[in-house]
């Protein structure tokens, strides 16, 4: 069911193809990763679709506390996101800045926003062109692990780049 | 009349002075009954609710249930305590007899309540009152009519209490009001939030917006119509103003490509200060809401957000990491030179100003717990209410003298839940709510 919904929602994707609204996208939150039929836009082999591009590419970056800067590592998977948007140019993403438990909610909001936009810039240095990126903060409300400490906390503070059919106008 | 303002003014400085600690009259007082704010020890004051009169037959259970949520507000408070009925040697049988006081001397009964309540065909609900000070053998200020309807009885409640809290502390009232709040369910990796609303003491919630949109820290209107609060229903956080009373909702800015939160209204309630997210770069602006001209407070590259206006609308007070970490900035309504407050150790964040103006109540985080606090606007006397994994975003009420916040529990069960604290830092309780509740804001008292 599970799987199915996430097939639907992609297949939605393709056929909408919304220029700004995040809710047209697959794997939204950066949760578990896609999965479907083989040689399909889910299929994490085919070097095209987003499923490869989530878990082959890397779909995210990690930060430390209260930090939007990009460690030497997060550069090497933007470089990675860069190159893939590169050869599939329909593809639009959207970039989801996130923030760890530990902060307040409004100031949690603005650092997820930071994140987006430090992912953003470096994508755009790499030759991603501005039209196809666009940013939103979820600040702490969609942790994807959930226990309250450190072990969490560092794959909570993340920031997911989510792929979606694009280049209908925006 | 001259007694109440006599004590208003008295406690009225006695707060202006210095926040804050109840001590009681005990029995051996030689003034009227009061609640005396001082430096001193709690001792609450024993009070009788004995059931209202009904005065006809229709008015049997509410006669009841007033005289429960009066003595249910009263006690909440932490300075009143009830005596329970089974103590009681007098009855009330008749709103008009004289008061038997030797029989509520006796229990130690230091105020008495006693009413009556008469319900008509058509609805309409009409409650008396008298408030009695039992050692000094007499009525304390005049009795009191009000009227209603059977489906706002709690309203009439809830004045009957204000009126004998207020008389007895000098303080304003604070039970007839609403509180507007965030309703979580759901796992905590993809919680389903939608707002409601209260009354102050968690009777008749009521939802306003579904679970199809993330929904954030919703803040009411000086006076108590509309709600701003932070929606993802385009998949950005945007605000929305909502109206209460028909539950239709409009978009407050619709700016391309930015995010916007933290919203607040001045007290003119046509001003609204909140902040916008471009470029990963968080300020704070201001909005016209009947010109739509938005004005832009702070250009820093630091975060700034969180803003908050004074009751007398000349000042703003935000949080900003400008320094490093997030702490407290106070500014003229009209941007300018910010000046920090916050000099202690840890983060400040979610600043709101008091009510009454003098006081600023904030989240602290430190050493990996977080505070409800409170300090003087200059940034003086900060003292700590409250200690937990995570407690944050207070919100007055509308006498600000209690403060309501959230307090989430930690780990993969970790849900939150409303608190409330007294300013003085006594009297910390938990707010019934039927779900998981966030993000608490206080309405003003209703009209």
């Amino acid at each position: 069911m599970k799987h199915l919904s996430k097939a639907v929602l992609v297949v939605a994707a393709l056929t909408l193809a919304a220029c700004t609204d995040p809710s047209r996208l697959g794997g939204g939150y950066g949760g578990a990763g896609a999965n479907g039929a083989a040689g399909g836009l889910n299929d994490p082999s085919n070097p095209i679709s987003p499923a490869y591009f989530q878990q082959t590419i890397g779909d995210r970056v990690l930060f430390a506390v209260d930090q939007s800067t990009l460690s030497d590592g997060a550069r090497a998977t933007l470089a990675g996101q860069a190159g893939w948007l590169a050869e599939n140019p329909e593809y639009d993403a959207l970039i989801e800045g996130h923030a760890d438990e530990q902060g307040t909610r409004e100031y949690n909001l603005a650092l997820g926003a930071r994140r987006a936009n430090a992912v953003q810039e470096y994508l755009i240095s790499r030759g991603v062109a501005p039209n196809r990126l666009s940013v939103v903060s979820f600040g702490k409300e969609r942790p994807i692990e959930v226990c309250s400490n450190e072990s969490c906390y560092e794959r909570n503070r993340r920031a997911v780049t989510v792929i979606s059919a694009g280049g209908l106008g925006s | 009349m001259t007694l109440l303002k006599r004590l208003t003014s008295v406690l009225v400085m006695a707060l202006a002075i210095n926040a804050v600690a109840f001590t009681l009259q005990a029995q051996e007082r030689t003034g009227p009954l009061r609640i005396e704010i001082t430096e001193g020890v709690i001792e609450p004051l024993p009070f009788a609710v004995p059931d209202f009169v009904a005065e006809n037959r229709a008015a049997n259970d509410m006669a009841r249930q007033i005289a429960e949520v009066v003595a249910s507000d009263l006690s909440g408070t932490g300075l009143f305590r009830r005596i329970g009925s089974d103590a009681f040697i007098s009855n009330i049988t008749s709103f008009d007899s004289p008061v038997q006081y030797a029989d509520w001397r006796a229990i130690n009964a230091q105020a008495l309540i006693t009413g009556s309540v008469n319900v008509t065909a058509g609805g309409r609900v009409t409650v008396k009152f008298r408030l009695f000070d039992v050692f000094a053998g007499s009525e304390m200020g005049g009795g009191l009519q009000l009227g209603g309807t059977t489906t706002s009885w709690r309203r009439l409640a809830h004045k009957v209490a204000d009126t004998v809290y207020s008389r007895i502390t000098g303080e304003g009232p604070y039970f007839d009001s609403r509180v507007v709040f965030v309703s979580e369910t759901g796992p905590k990796s993809d919680r389903r939030k939608r707002l409601a609303i209260m009354d102050y003491d968690g009777a008749n919630p009521q939802f306003l917006t579904d679970s199809s949109s993330l929904v954030l820290a919703p803040r009411f209107s000086p006076t108590g119509d509309r709600i701003l609060y932070t929606s993802y229903e385009s998949g950005f956080p945007r605000i929305f103003v909502m109206n209460v009373g028909n539950v239709s909702r409009r978009a407050l800015d619709d700016q391309q490509g930015a995010m916007s939160f933290a919203p607040r209204f001045g007290p003119d309630g046509n001003t609204v200060v909140y902040s916008l997210s471009t470029g990963g770069n968080t300020d704070i602006y201001k909005l016209n809401l009947q010109s739509g001209e938005r004005t832009r407070l702070t250009s820093a590259p630091s975060i700034e957000t969180a803003p908050s206006f004074s009751p007398d609308g000349r000042q703003i007070v935000f949080e900003s990491d400008r320094s490093g970490t997030q702490q407290l900035y106070t500014m003229p309504a009209n941007g300018g030179e910010p000046r920090r407050i916050s000099f202690g150790t840890g983060r400040y964040g979610t600043p709101v100003w008091s009510p009454r103006g003098d006081m600023i109540a904030f989240t602290k985080q430190n050493q990996g717990r977080f505070h409800i606090g409170v300090m003087r606007t200059d940034g003086s006397e900060e003292r700590l209410l409250t200690a937990s994994f995570l407690d944050e975003g207070p919100s007055w009420s509308p006498n600000g003298r209690v403060i309501m916040f959230m307090r989430e529990t930690s780990g993969a069960g970790g849900a939150p839940a409303l608190y409330s604290v007294d300013v003085s830092g006594r009297n910390l309780r938990r707010v019934n709510t039927n779900t998981a509740a966030s993000d608490p804001s206080w309405s003003p008292l209703l009209p």
